[in-house]
């Protein structure tokens, strides 16, 4: 079975003059089609390294990095261009590919319009809440029709309530457009609540400590609001937590 | 219900207002006030009129010279100098620290060349420059040029490299070449920071002109001072600083109104 993403036996250091730090020792990972994975881990254990050579913004030192498909890269901020205005700042990385035509603009507008953005489409980044910025930059990295996004801690920049409204939003939004993701996270609940696996990793140098597929008995369509009411969270929670507190 | 008693903030943004208009006025007061005095121990021989000559006799000459209308060469060959001193030290400055930019091992490289000129005043090497570039507006346009460009180079190198690491690493996450992410956002990311590199760059053309024109010219404000200088003609001397002084003010203005145009488009 071919698998979106593999990364057989990855290392990864980084290089100082004083010392050395492996961040990524002999790491491995699969992600089947059409999931949702969580990444959640210590603090400095290599969880945006991992985005990152998936992106291929750093080459890693060693091992084999196999991706079946195209990449979508959020950031923990939204990083919109405060002189281009929103219709401009989505269609940015479609200006860099050179893909802008009308397909892609009819689709930028379906995108604006089911996410209540449409009529803000003019307005500048400034004039936008936190929120609504964040769903902008999803749409930005939708916008390049990527098949696998990647969610570097994209909540962590707004307060607990937005966070649980536009997580909601965005996991609508990638269920919606059939997109596998992987999910970088310092919040457990977020975890359980949005993916379909959780991959805990080790404290540095980073290695999958346990996987953990998430069943979740919801009545009706699963939203991360109501997987938060589904009777085995606690149980995945509290594990979790036990799997995370090792450490100190 | 309308509301006819004014609200504490409304009343204090009435007093702003107000404060604006006193504030204009006591301006206005100073100038005339400076002036007419000056006028007055003039006329009276309070203070030797060779040394401070009078507001009136300035304006004579003046219009004498509007009159005749050699103020106007003279201006117009200074206002273009200037002109072309900041125009190509700015575009040329920013060129160059876009090489800088692309190229960390050429920053590095001319480091040390770029702290020292511009540790050195410039006008010291205006003489050499006019000996090289020959006496005429060239000259006086390359010792505009070389004042006003090291400072454009290392201001806006070091704007440029102080770019958001993150917002570049969002482009590449796209696939951005370095001349998009130079289009895309390098430039456009400063440009409220270039607009201030252009205000310093006309107040430092200027040096430049009226030093080369300290110099060598036959022509332009700087020759008027220097001429009238040498001449113990100290009236020709403050028409000249006046004159200076309104030319550069109006080039000022009009950069602002750009800048405003600018931010409003934003
Ligand atoms: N370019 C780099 N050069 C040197 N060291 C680096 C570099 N990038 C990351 N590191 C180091 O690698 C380690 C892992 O960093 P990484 O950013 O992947 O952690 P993280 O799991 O995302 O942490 P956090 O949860 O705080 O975001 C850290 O100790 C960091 O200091
Ligand atoms: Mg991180």
């Amino acid at each position: 079975m071919t698998y979106i993403v593999e990364m057989k036996n990855v290392n990864q250091s980084f290089y100082t003059d004083s010392s050395e730090i492996q961040v990524l020792e002999n790491f491995n990972l699969k992600l089947n089609s059409g999931r949702i994975l969580a990444i959640i881990g210590p603090s400095g254990s290599g969880k945006t390294t991992i985005l990152n050579i998936l992106t291929s913004l750093i080459k890693p030192t060693g091992g084999e990095v196999i991706i079946n498909g195209k990449i979508g890269y959020m950031f923990q901020k939204d990083h919109l261009l405060e002189w281009r205005n929103i219709i401009d700042n989505i269609t940015i990385g479609l200006e860099i590919q050179k893909k802008l035509n009308d397909e892609a603009m009819q689709k930028i507008e379906r995108l604006l319009k089911i996410y209540d953005l449409w009529e803000f489409r003019k307005n500048y980044p400034k004039q936008l809440s936190g929120g609504m910025r964040q769903r902008v930059a999803l749409i930005r990295t939708l916008a390049t029709s990527p098949d696998l996004l990647l969610l570097d801690e994209p909540f962590s920049a707004l307060d607990y309530q937005t966070r649980l409204l536009v997580s909601n939003d965005i996991y609508k939004i990638i269920k919606n457009e059939h997109k596998e993701a992987i999910l970088v996270t310092h919040d457990i609940s977020e975890a359980i609540s949005i993916a379909d696996e959780v991959c805990v990793l080790s404290k540095r140098p980073a290695a999958v400590k346990k996987m953990y597929n998430i069943e979740l008995t919801i009545e009706g369509e699963k939203t991360p609001l109501n997987a938060r009411k589904a009777p085995e969270f606690k149980d995945y929670f509290d594990a979790l937590w036990k799997e995370l507190d090792v450490y100190d | 219900m309308t509301n006819t008693e004014k609200s504490e903030g409304y009343k204090q943004y009435l007093w702003q207002k107000k404060k604006k208009y006193t504030i204009l006025f006591w301006q206005m007061f100073l100038t005339v006030g400076f002036i007419g005095i000056w006028e007055l121990l003039a006329r009276y021989e309070i203070v030797n009129t060779f040394l401070v000559s009078s507001p009136s006799q300035i304006y004579k000459l003046f219009i004498s010279y509007v009159a005749d209308g050699s103020l106007f060469k003279h201006v117009g060959i200074s206002v273009w100098e200037t002109i072309l001193g900041f125009t190509l030290g700015t575009l040329l400055g920013i060129i160059i620290a876009i090489f800088l930019w692309w190229s960390e091992t050429l920053a590095k490289i001319l480091d040390p060349v770029l702290v020292v000129l511009n540790a050195l005043p410039k006008t010291a090497l205006a003489p050499i420059l006019i000996v090289w570039a020959g006496a005429g507006i060239q000259g006086i346009v390359v010792t505009a040029i070389t004042i006003s460009i090291v400072t454009t180079i290392l201001s806006a190198y070091n704007y440029f490299i102080h770019v958001d690491e993150d917002k570049i690493k969002m482009l590449k996450s796209f696939g951005a070449s370095k001349m998009q992410i130079l289009t895309k956002l390098i430039l456009p990311a400063n440009v409220a920071n270039i607009i201030n590199i252009v205000k310093i760059n006309i107040g430092l053309s200027w040096v430049g002109v009226i030093v080369g024109e300290f110099l060598v010219s036959r022509y332009g404000i700087g020759y008027l001072i220097v001429y009238g200088g040498q001449v113990f003609r100290l009236d020709l001397v403050m028409m000249g600083v006046a004159v200076l002084a309104i030319c550069a003010f109006i080039m000022y203005s009009i950069v602002n109104v750009i800048e405003k145009y600018i931010s409003q488009k934003e």
